[in-house]
Formats: C-alpha cells, sequence, structure tokens
C-alpha cells in the first residue's frame, strides 16, 4: 500500500513536468510562427527605410514613373496593376465558382462528386509556371488573335489566374454550404418550398461568412501570385487604358528586378513589397468587415 | 531522476557535436572573389567551377550584381576579378588590368513568317523608341510593331541600350519579359514582335535579322563585323599576383577556352599573347 501510493506520487510528478512539457512546447511552436512573421516584416521594413528616406514615401506610392536607371521609384501604377488583375480575375471565378460549389454541395449526385472532387483538387495543385507557361502559349496567341492587342495584358493575367483561383472558392464554399444544419433544409422544405428556393434563400445565406472567406482566400492567392502574371501580364510599368492593356503586378516588379539590383534600386524592391503589403492588409480589412457584418446577419445560425 | 538522467546525456552529446563544429580542424582555402555582369556570370560559374575541381585547395565564389558593380568592386578591391559586359570608359581604367574572355552577340529576333530579314541600327533604334512604329515604315507589312524587351537590370538590355540605344529610350510601353527564353516564346507566337536575345541563347524556332547586311554568326561576331556585340571582360587592380594569376592564366589557356566555347561564347584565344 505504502509502496503503492509512493509509485503513483512519482508518477504524479512525472506527468506534471511531462504536461508542462508539453504545454510550453506547443506554445513555443505556436509562438515561433508569429515570431517568424514578425522578424519577417521587420527586415522587409527595415530594408525598404532608405527609399522612404531619400524618394518620399508619397512620392513612392504616387509616383507615375519607374525607370530605376533615371531613379524615378513610382509604384502607383503597379498598385493599378494589381488590384486591376486582381478584382478582374475575382470577378471572373467568382460567379463560375460559386455556382460550382453549390452544384457540387446539393445538387451533384454521387458518383458526379466523386469524379468533380478530385478533379478541382488537382487543379489547385497545378504548379504555377505550369499555369504560366500555357497562358504564354496558348491564351496569350488566342487573344491576340480574337480580341486584339499584344496579348499581354489584364485580361489574359485575369483569365489565367480565374482558373488558379477558382479551385479555392470551390472547396472552401462546397465545405460553408455542407456545414449549414439540416433542419435548417429541413425547415425550409417542409414550409413548401421549392429545393432551388431552399438553396438560394436558406442555405446559402447561412453559408455566406464562409463563402466570403472562401474569397478572402482567393484574393489573397491571386494578389500574392508572381510567376504566372510575370509570364502573361506584359509588366509595363504603366497605368491601363483597357483591359488589353499590359499592366505590371507588384509581385512582378520585385521578381523580375531582384536579380540585379543594388543600393537604391535594391531597397525599392523591398518598397514595393511593403506597399504589397499594405494593400493587402486594406483588403483584408474590407473583407472582414463584411465577413463579420454577415455574420451578425444571419444571427443564430453563425457557422 | 531518470528524466533528468537522460536529459544531461543529451546535453552533453549536443555540447560536443557544437564544440567540434566550432574548433573542428581548420582547412586552409585560397578563395577568389569574383562579382560583377550577370551575363558574364553563367560563364564565369562554369570555369570557376572546372578550376576548383582541378585545384581543390581554391575555393571560388561567383556573384552577379551587375556590370557596374563589378568595374566599381574590382577597383575598391573588395573582389579579386570584377566582371563586366560592357568596355571600361577611359576615366574607370587607370590601374585596372582589362582582360577580354570572350564575346557575345545580342541577336535581334523576329517571328518566322515576318518578310524582313535586314535592318540598320538607325532603324532598330527608331523601332525600340517606339519613333517607328508600323512595320510598313521599315518595308513589312502595315502592323503595328509589338517591342519584347527584358527587364531593367538585365545585362542583355543594359548592352543592348549602350550599343543600340546610346542616349534614346526604350519606349516605356514595351512588353517586359523576365528572361531570354520568354521573349523567344514570345516572338515565336506573336508574327508581329521582335525582341533582342544574347546569341548564346539563340535557337530555330524566331528568325535572326542582319544588322547593317551583317548576319550574326560565330565568325562575325569574332572578327567585329557584326555591330552587336558584347565583350565578357574579366578586371583585376592592378597585376594579378599568385593564385587570381594562376586562374586567369588557366582560363586563357585552350582547356579554359573551350568551357567559354561549350557555354555557347565566342572565345578570345586571341588575347592570350598580349596577356601573357
Amino acid at each position: 500500500m505504502f509502496q503503492m501510493t509512493t509509485k503513483i506520487g512519482g508518477n504524479t510528478m512525472i506527468n506534471r513536468t511531462r504536461e508542462m512539457l508539453i504545454e510550453k512546447g506547443l506554445f513555443i511552436t505556436a509562438i515561433f510562427s508569429i515570431i517568424v512573421i514578425l522578424l519577417i516584416v521587420l527586415f522587409i521594413f527595415r530594408e525598404a527605410v532608405p527609399i522612404f528616406q531619400d524618394y518620399g514615401f508619397l512620392h513612392f506610392i504616387f509616383g507615375w514613373e519607374w525607370a530605376p536607371s533615371e531613379g524615378e521609384y513610382g509604384v502607383f501604377t503597379m498598385i493599378v496593376g494589381s488590384l486591376c488583375i486582381t478584382f478582374l480575375s475575382l470577378a471572373i471565378a467568382v460567379p463560375f465558382s460559386f455556382l460550382c460549389a453549390i452544384f457540387m454541395a446539393e445538387i451533384a449526385p454521387d458518383s458526379m462528386r466523386k469524379i468533380l472532387k478530385p478533379v478541382i483538387e488537382t487543379l489547385a495543385a497545378i504548379p504555377s509556371v505550369v499555369y504560366g507557361f500555357f497562358g504564354l502559349i496558348v491564351l496569350v496567341p488566342l487573344v491576340r488573335t480574337h480580341i486584339g492587342g499584344t496579348g499581354f495584358g489584364i485580361l489574359t493575367a485575369s483569365l489565367i489566374l480565374a482558373v488558379m483561383i477558382m479551385p479555392t472558392i470551390i472547396s472552401v464554399s462546397e465545405d460553408a454550404i455542407k456545414s449549414v444544419p439540416l433542419e435548417y433544409k429541413e425547415a425550409s422544405l417542409a414550409l413548401g418550398a421549392t429545393h432551388w428556393q431552399t438553396i438560394i434563400n436558406v442555405m446559402v445565406p447561412a453559408a455566406i461568412p464562409g463563402i466570403i472567406t472562401s474569397i478572402i482566400l482567393a484574393m489573397g492567392r491571386a494578389i500574392g501570385e508572381t510567376l504566372a502574371v510575370i509570364m502573361v501580364a506584359g509588366n509595363v510599368a504603366q497605368i491601363p487604358h483597357s483591359i488589353l492593356d499590359p499592366v505590371r503586378a507588384l509581385t512582378s516588379n520585385i521578381a523580375l528586378e531582384m536579380g540585379y539590383a543594388t543600393g537604391l534600386h535594391y531597397n525599392a524592391l523591398f518598397g514595393t513589397a511593403v506597399i504589397l503589403f499594405i494593400v493587402i492588409m486594406i483588403l483584408l480589412v474590407i473583407a472582414n468587415y463584411f465577413h463579420y457584418k454577415k455574420k451578425i446577419v444571419v444571427g443564430g445560425g453563425y457557422l | 531522476m531518470y528524466l533528468q538522467r537522460k536529459w544531461k546525456g543529451g546535453i552533453i552529446l549536443i555540447s560536443i557535436i557544437i564544440l567540434y563544429l566550432l574548433f573542428r580542424p581548420g582547412v586552409h582555402y585560397e578563395r577568389i572573389e569574383i562579382a560583377g555582369s550577370t551575363s558574364v556570370q553563367p560563364v564565369a560559374e562554369k570555369l570557376a567551377a572546372e578550376y576548383m575541381k582541378k585545384h581543390p585547395d581554391v575555393k571560388i565564389n561567383v556573384q552577379g550584381g551587375g556590370s557596374g558593380l563589378g568595374i566599381r568592386t574590382a577597383q575598391q578591391g573588395i573582389v579579386d576579378i570584377g566582371t563586366s559586359s560592357k568596355a571600361l570608359k577611359p576615366e574607370e581604367k587607370d590601374d585596372m588590368k582589362e582582360y577580354v574572355i570572350g564575346k557575345d552577340g545580342i541577336v535581334i529576333a523576329v517571328n518566322k513568317e515576318n518578310p524582313i530579314d535586314d535592318l540598320t541600327k538607325e532603324q532598330l533604334r527608331d523601332i525600340f523608341s517606339g519613333k517607328i512604329r508600323n512595320w510598313k515604315e521599315v518595308g513589312g507589312p502595315d502592323a503595328e510593331i509589338h517591342v519584347v524587351v527584358r527587364e531593367e537590370g538585365s545585362g542583355t538590355r543594359s548592352s543592348f541600350q549602350s550599343l543600340v540605344m546610346k542616349d534614346a529610350k526604350i519606349r516605356p510601353d514595351a512588353i517586359v519579359q523576365g528572361s531570354t527564353e520568354s521573349v523567344k516564346q514570345t516572338v515565336k507566337q506573336d508574327p508581329y514582335a521582335i525582341g533582342f536575345v544574347s546569341m548564346s541563347h539563340m535557337s530555330d524556332d524566331v528568325k535572326a535579322i542582319k544588322i547593317d547586311g551583317v548576319e550574326p554568326s560565330e565568325k562575325t561576331v569574332a572578327d567585329g563585323s557584326y555591330p552587336l556585340v558584347v565583350p565578357f571582360i574579366f578586371l583585376t587592380k592592378g597585376e594579378p599576383t599568385g593564385v587570381v594569376k594562376d586562374f586567369i592564366k588557366w582560363v586563357f589557356s585552350p582547356e579554359g577556352q573551350n568551357i567559354i566555347r561549350s557555354e555557347k561564347v565566342v572565345p578570345a584565344i586571341a588575347n592570350v599573347s598580349d596577356d601573357d
């Protein structure tokens, strides 16, 4: 009996230490990602400071001319370029993916879903350089001969990006629609609504926060995509006048010139990264605002 | 207690490993630092790798940064060899020793369907500056010219700028592509495109244009009759000594020149006599 107690006592002590170690270990792994993010942000801002001091922050953001060899570092045209490509690709991808998600969650028979799901997952797994190359070889000549311009431009880049972000929107939205409580659907059907009426008036509104999340994720990918955009956007630092005009995205600017940049030019590329960071933050805040606004509208049914 | 003992063993083991890494018997290397032109970089890397294979006690570090950086750092003595793909200006020359290790041509490429075969340097400048905007102005079909260039800072672009454009600016609305390969792909699929690529990357899927009637080839680049030639230059501050001297001498040996040729750069074996 005595022996027993000591053993249990000893075990408790070991257990307690182990428990504590695991707790601390998990805490360290969790805090690690935050530290990494902070370090990266700190580094980017530190490298960007000289360009803001020498060239002027507002001058840098609102300058229209990017010509490092002549000492001009305005990124405004690229902010416009990035936003144009991102929004046009969302405008193309969201309606398609939204309807596809509804189809997959509610209408498609099981046999069909079994084929669709892996196909869409494969679409998400294709590396972006492959999309870019496909765009350069197939889409650019297609746009040039059938629509006009040089083929390089907002439209081509948006089309490629739309295909790239569709899997994200589809799978996240589908999960959102699927996780709407079955009672909602049953109640709606019991009240005499048709299947379609139920989807549009009950299921989708209840799943809206999840759908907005999917759009936020897709937007993040679209604005951050670099390689595919470099290959098809034309990379001209100018304000576009039509969707066929070539533009340069913020990400492309960094990737294109990083290999050679020295001195202030190098700092200007980090400055571009800071601007990209700010643009993404602003977009995220706006998107999250809608996310939470819709969450309140749905009330008790938030998912 | 048991747990702690296990830890103690681990801690001792880790400290031994760290101590070994910190104080392991040092191996002495001769070092050569090379930096500069991004066009010269691949050749320099290949040369360095081959040289290090033959001389395991030498470490050569090759970096990019651009011709300007290569000239500057060689002058300041930060690197042992600076590389440049531009001939030095007279004011940069003092005390610097130049070795032209090879030459590359810049080829003006158009689509194979394009009927134009020959352009003058002036026409080329007008096309890339945006003064000439339609192919019919240079005797081609009535279609807009789609100008494709490389990104700012690229070695090929800066050579093109200094050889062809001089003080004129490349039109700001020219399509920018990030690599020689994508310039070629763009020209290949667009019948009205024109772009420049380095001769070492030229292939059959696009058409090379004659400049002032001279076709780009290894021969015309070597004898200097083709006007768009980029020299690949190694720079040292004063006479090179020791392992740097040996490396440069090896570069000009038949073996070194063969490596340069295998990188599709026209070797400059003729220089070997004035440098030794």
